[in-house]
C-alpha cells in the first residue's frame, strides 16, 4: 500500500507493507536514519519523533495509521530554534556519548521546553522518564536540558 | 572541548551499525535454538528456501573454514550447530537466512525445520563445579591459609545476572568484493579480534577479510564476543550481495554474553581493631555453555575478591562452572563487581562486629603504594585509597527528599514522607587496566602531518573502537599537544592498519592513547629535525624555541607530508602460579562511594538519593568526559544494585526485553557528587589511568549497604528485591561451602 506523510516540511511517499511501522518506513524506505530502533517496543524512546504534535515513540505506529499525517524527526529539529538549542546544549554539556539515544532525547527535550521553556527538575526528569541512556546517568543531559532551557 | 562526532549525533546525521545500507542489500536473519541443551537430529531448509524473496538459507555444513570461534585460546563456540552436533544454551544459532525484505527473513527462519532430541539441561553452577563442569578453577594462597583470628564474621553473598543492554543492537553488513573477499562494516569492541575469528571461519586470508568500525551504540562488554559478523559474511559471500544483519532486542538478549551471576561464601577474621588476619573465600560463577572470556573474569573476581586491603593470610577459590545458559563474559567491572559485593558486605559486617564505623575498618586497612595484593603483587603506582575515603567522607550530604517523585516508588504514590528511613554505606573497589596474565598488550596508532591549503593537519588512524566512552576526543587532544596543530582528523578505524585491542579494560586511553602520543612524537621529532637548531618544540601551528616563541609556521616544512606509525606495548605481566601468586596486572584504579538511600521498609521499595564518588584517576586528560563515564559507570550500578536481572528459569531467559528486564531511568538516576584524585601514574601515558569501571564495582555495594542501614535486613543478594527489602523473604544459600574450599 502506498502512505504519505509531510516529513520535516516535505511532502514524502513510499510503497509499504501493511505491517510496517512507521519507524521502519522513516529509515527503510524514506532515508531518515535519525530514528533510532533500539527496542522497537515503546520502552527506550530512541524512536522519538512528534507526529502531528505529539510526542511518540515511532516504533509503536503503524505506518498505515499515520498516513496523512505531519511527523517531525530529529532531522528537522534544526529547523526552529528551540531545536537548535537543545542540539548545541547536549552537545557542549556532554550529554552525548554512544550517541545512539540522543536523537530521541533531542526530540522529547525540545518537545518539552516548547510546551515548558523553564522546566523545574523534577519535571524535567518526568518529562524524559520515556527515553533511556545507557551511557551518560543523565546527569549532562539534564545539564542540557537547563542550559538550552537558559537560552531560550 | 566536545567530542568531535557530537554534532553530527544531535542531527541524527552519525551512521551507526543498524543505519548502514548498499544497493541491492538483503536481509540476514538467525534460527535460534529453542531449547538449551539437545542434540539436532534433522534440518530441513528446502520449505525455508522455497519462500518469496529468500536468497540463501546456510547451514553448519556451508561454513567453509573453521567451525568454531571465540575469545579465549580454546575456540569452543560452533558457528551454526550442525546436524548430530548438541545444542548447549537456548538461542543457539543453528541456521541463517538471507532475504528481499527483513519480514520474508524472518519467515524464512520460521520455516526452516530442525529436529532436536531433547535432553536435560544442567543449570545449578554450583553442582556442575561439583561434577567438573568448569571453565577454569583458581585457587589464590597466600600467607597461612588456615591462620586464625580474634573476630570472625562469615557471610553468603549472590548478584544477579546483569546484562550490558547497550542500546544499539547488534548490527552489521557485510558486502562482498567481487573476488571471494568481503567487507565488513561492524559495531564492535576490538576490530582484529573479530577480524582474526571471521577470517578463519571463512577460511581466507585475513587481508582478503577487511572489518571497519560502523557506529557503535554502546558496548560496556557485549561486544567482545561476535553475533552476526561470521552469519553475515557467510550469507554475503554466498548470494554475491550486501546483506545487513541487526538484532531485535529479544534476540540481543541470546546474542551476546552477559555479566556472570555469582555466589559467594566468605569468612573474614581480624584482630579486635579490626585489622585484617586472614580472608577465606569461595566464588562461584556461572560461565555459561561456552568460555567467552570466564578465564580472565575468574582471575579479576579472584584477584581483586578481597577489596583494596592489606591482607596477610588469604585462601580464594573462585571457578566458572560451565552449564546450559547463554554465555557469560566481559562487562564493565569484569569480575571485580561481583566479588567487591560480597568484600564490602563483609568489611560493614566486620566494623559492626569489632564496633567501629564502616569508615573506620576500611580507613585502617586500606591498601597504600608499596603493598602487596593477594597475588603477592606489589602496587607499584599511585594507590590513594586512604585519600579517597576521607575526601569522599567530606562531600556534602544530599537534603532530604522533597515531593512525591523524589519518594521511593516515586509516580506510584505509594510512600508516605513519614515511614520512609534514610540509609547510608559505603564500599571500596579496585581493578587493573589494560590486559593481564602475561598477554602482549599492544596498540597501533599511525600519525600523519601534511600542508592543506596552506596549513597543518594532522590525521590519526587507529584500528581501536569509539564505543562512546570518547577515546576520538582523547586522540585529537592527544594530536593537538603533541603537534601544536589545530586541525586534527580522525581517519576510519579499520583492519588496513594493526591491531589497537579491545576498547575492554579501561585501557584504550593508555594502549591507543600512548601509541598515537608515541607516532606523534616521531612525527614532531622529523619536523624538529627538518626545521634545524634553534626549534625545539610545536605549539600554535609554529616551531618554537626553548622560549617557546614561534621560529616559522609549521606548514613550511611539509613540502614532504610526513607519517609514523608506533605499536606501543605496555610493560609485560607474569602469569600466576599454583598458589595464584603473580604480578598479572600492570596498573589499578580505585574508587570509594557513599550512597545515601531512602527506603520504604513496608513496602519494600527503595530509591537512591545520592551517591558520592571519589576516583583515582591518575591525571584526567579530558576532565568533562572522565565525570561523564563516572556517572554513566554508576547509574549501571544503581542499576544492578535495585532493579537489573536476567530472569532465568530452566535455561530460557524469561525477560528479553526492555519491557521487562528494567533499566534507570531520568526518574531513578540519583544525585551523583563526583571528585576526582589526581596523581599521575608512573608508566601510563600523561599519567592518566582508566576510569569507566571502578564507579560500577563499587556503587552496587554501597547501595545495598545503605539499604541494609535503612531497612535493618540482611539483604545478601543483588539486585534487592522488594520482598527481600521488605522482609517477606529472604534469600537463602543454595547449599552450605567451606569459604575458601571448591564446591564438593
Amino acid at each position: 500500500m502506498r502512505v504519505s506523510f509531510e516529513v520535516n516540511g516535505r511532502q514524502l511517499a513510499a510503497d509499504v507493507w501493511e505491517g510496517e511501522s512507521l519507524l521502519y518506513v522513516l529509515r527503510e524506505r524514506l532515508g531518515l536514519w535519525g530514528s533510532k530502533n533500539a527496542c522497537e517496543q515503546g520502552e527506550c524512546g530512541s524512536c522519538s519523533v512528534l507526529l502531528d504534535g505529539q510526542l511518540v515513540c515511532a516504533c509503536l505506529v503503524l505506518a498505515a495509521a499515520a498516513d496523512g499525517s505531519r511527523v517531525r524527526t530529529v532531522e528537522g529539529m534544526e529547523a526552529d530554534r528551540v531545536g537548535r538549542a537543545v542540539q548545541e546544549a547536549m552537545v557542549e554539556a556532554g550529554g552525548v556519548q554512544c550517541g545512539f539515544c540522543t536523537p530521541g532525547f533531542v526530540v522529547s527535550i525540545a518537545d518539552l521546553l516548547s510546551k515548558d521553556p523553564h522546566p523545574g527538575v523534577l519535571a524535567v526528569r518526568e518529562a524524559l522518564a520515556g527515553n533511556i541512556c545507557r551511557c551518560t546517568g543523565y546527569v549532562r543531559i539534564f545539564e542540557a536540558v537547563q542550559k538550552a532551557a537558559s537560552r531560550l | 572541548m566536545p567530542r568531535p562526532d557530537a554534532p553530527a549525533k544531535v542531527r541524527g546525521a552519525f551512521d551507526f551499525a543498524s543505519d548502514l545500507r548498499a544497493e541491492g542489500m538483503l536481509y540476514g536473519r538467525t534460527v535460534r535454538s529453542p531449547h538449551p541443551h539437545a542434540v539436532v537430529r534433522r534440518i530441513d531448509t528446502a520449505a525455508a528456501a522455497a519462500l518469496p524473496g529468500v536468497r540463501a538459507v546456510l547451514t553448519a555444513a556451508d561454513v567453509p573454514g573453521k567451525p568454531f570461534y571465540g575469545l579465549d585460546k580454546v575456540r569452543d563456540q560452533p558457528v551454526l550447530v550442525g546436524v548430530g552436533e548438541t545444542v548447549r544454551y537456548a538461542g543457539e544459532a543453528i541456521a541463517v537466512v538471507a532475504a528481499d525484505h527483513p519480514e520474508q527473513a524472518r519467515a524464512a527462519a520460521a520455516a526452516v525445520a530442525v529436529d532436536y532430541e531433547v535432553l536435560e539441561p544442567l543449570t545449578d553452577p554450583v553442582q556442575a563445579l561439583a561434577q567438573g563442569s568448569s571453565l577454569r578453577n583458581l585457587v589464590i594462597r597466600r600467607g597461612n591459609p588456615e591462620a586464625v583470628a580474634e573476630v570472625v564474621v562469615k557471610g553468603f553473598y549472590e548478584v544477579g545476572q546483569q546484562d550490558q543492554a547497550p542500546l544499539g543492537p547488534e548490527a552489521g553488513l557485510a558486502i562482498p568484493d567481487g573476488e571471494g573477499g568481503v567487507d565488513l562494516w561492524i559495531a564492535t569492541q576490538a576490530l582484529h579480534v573479530d577480524l582474526r575469528q571471521v577470517a578463519d571461519a571463512l577460511a581466507l586470508p585475513p587481508e582478503r577479510c577487511r572489518l571497519r568500525l560502523a557506529g557503535v551504540g554502546g558496548a560496556f562488554g557485549a561486544r567482545e564476543d561476535l553475533s552476526m559478523q561470521i552469519h553475515g559474511c557467510l550469507l554475503a559471500l554466498r548470494t554475491g550481495r550486501p546483506v545487513k544483519m541487526w538484532y531485535g532486542r529479544d534476540e540481543s538478549f541470546v546474542g551476546h554474553v552477559h555479566r556472570h551471576p555469582a555466589w559467594m561464601w566468605y569468612e573474614h577474621g581480624a584482630d579486635r581493631e579490626g585489622n585484617l588476619v586472614y580472608v577465606r573465600a569461595t566464588i562461584v560463577l556461572d560461565g555459561g555453555a561456552y568460555a567467552s572470556s570466564s578465564h580472565a573474569v575468574v582471575a579479576n573476581a579472584a584477584i581483586f575478591g578481597c577489596g583494596p586491603y592489606r591482607v596477610p593470610n588469604v585462601l580464594m577459590w573462585c571457578g566458572a562452572a560451565r552449564t546450559n545458559h547463554v554465555p557469560n563474559g566481559a562487562m564493565r567491572g569484569f569480575g571485580a563487581v561481583q566479588s567487591c559485593f560480597a568484600h564490602e558486605s563483609q568489611m560493614d559486617r566486620l566494623a559492626a562486629a569489632v564496633g567501629i564505623s564502616p569508615l573506620e575498618i576500611r580507613l585502617r586497612n586500606a591498601m597504600r603504594s608499596g603493598d602487596r595484593l593477594i597475588t603477592g603483587q606489589v602496587v607499584s603506582g599511585a594507590a590513594p585509597v586512604a585519600d579517597l575515603i576521607r575526601r569522599c567522607a567530606e562531600l556534602p550530604l544530599p537534603p532530604p527528599a522533597e515531593g512525591r517523585m523524589a519518594l521511593p516508588g516515586g509516580a506510584g504514590n505509594l510512600a508516605e514522607a513519614a515511614d520512609i528511613s534514610r540509609g547510608e554505606g559505603w564500599a571500596l573497589g579496585y581493578k587493573n587496566i589494560a590486559y593481564s596474565e602475561g598477554s602482549d598488550d599492544y596498540a597501533t596508532a599511525r600519525v600523519r602531518l601534511e600542508r592543506r591549503n596552506g596549513h597543518a593537519v594532522a590525521l590519526v588512524k587507529t584500528a581501536a573502537a569509539e564505543v562512546g566512552q570518547g577515546l576520538v576526543t582523547v586522540c585529537q587532544q592527544i594530536a593537538r599537544t603533541e603537534l601544536g596543530v589545530e586541525e586534527v582528523e580522525l581517519e576510519p578505524a579499520d583492519t588496513l592498519i594493526g591491531d589497537a585491542g579491545s576498547s575492554s579494560a579501561s585501557r584504550q586511553t593508555w594502549m591507543t592513547g600512548g601509541a598515537v602520543r608515541e607516532a606523534a612524537r616521531l612525527v614532531a621529532e622529523e619536523v624538529l629535525k627538518r626545521a634545524g637548531p634553534p626549534g625545539r618544540g610545536l605549539a600554535g601551528g609554529q616551531v618554537v624555541d626553548d622560549e617557546g616563541a614561534p621560529l616559522a609556521p609549521l606548514a613550511l616544512l611539509l613540502d614532504e607530508p610526513i607519517e609514523r606509525e608506533f605499536e606501543h606495548h605496555h610493560r609485560q605481566t607474569g602469569k600466576l602460579d599454583e598458589d595464584g601468586q603473580g604480578d598479572a596486572h600492570v596498573s589499578f584504579m580505585f574508587v570509594a562511594q557513599r550512597a545515601v538511600v531512602d527506603v520504604d521498609p513496608e513496602a519494600g521499595l527503595a530509591r537512591v538519593a545520592q551517591v558520592a564518588t571519589v576516583q583515582d584517576v591518575g591525571l584526567a586528560i579530558n576532565p568533562l568526559q572522565v565525570h561523564g563515564q563516572i556517572e554513566g559507570a554508576v547509574a549501571q550500578g544503581v542499576g544492578l544494585a535495585t532493579m537489573e536481572e536476567i530472569q532465568t528459569r530452566e535455561g530460557l531467559i524469561r525477560n528479553a526485553s526492555f519491557t521487562d528486564y528494567l533499566l534507570p531511568t531520568a526518574v531513578d538516576m540519583p544525585e551523583i557528587v563526583s571528585e576526582l584524585v589526581e596523581e599521575a601514574e608512573p608508566d601510563a601515558p600523561y599519567g592518566a589511568k582508566g576510569v569507566g569501571e571502578p564507579p560500577l564495582i563499587a556503587s552496587p555495594a554501597a547501595i545495598c549497604a545503605a539499604m541494609r542501614a535503612a531497612s535493618g535486613r540482611e539483604l545478601c543478594r543483588i539486585p534487592v528485591r522488594p520482598e527481600e527489602l521488605s522482609g517477606v523473604s529472604e534469600t537463602k544459600p543454595p547449599r552450605e561451602l567451606i569459604p575458601g574450599q571448591p564446591p564438593a
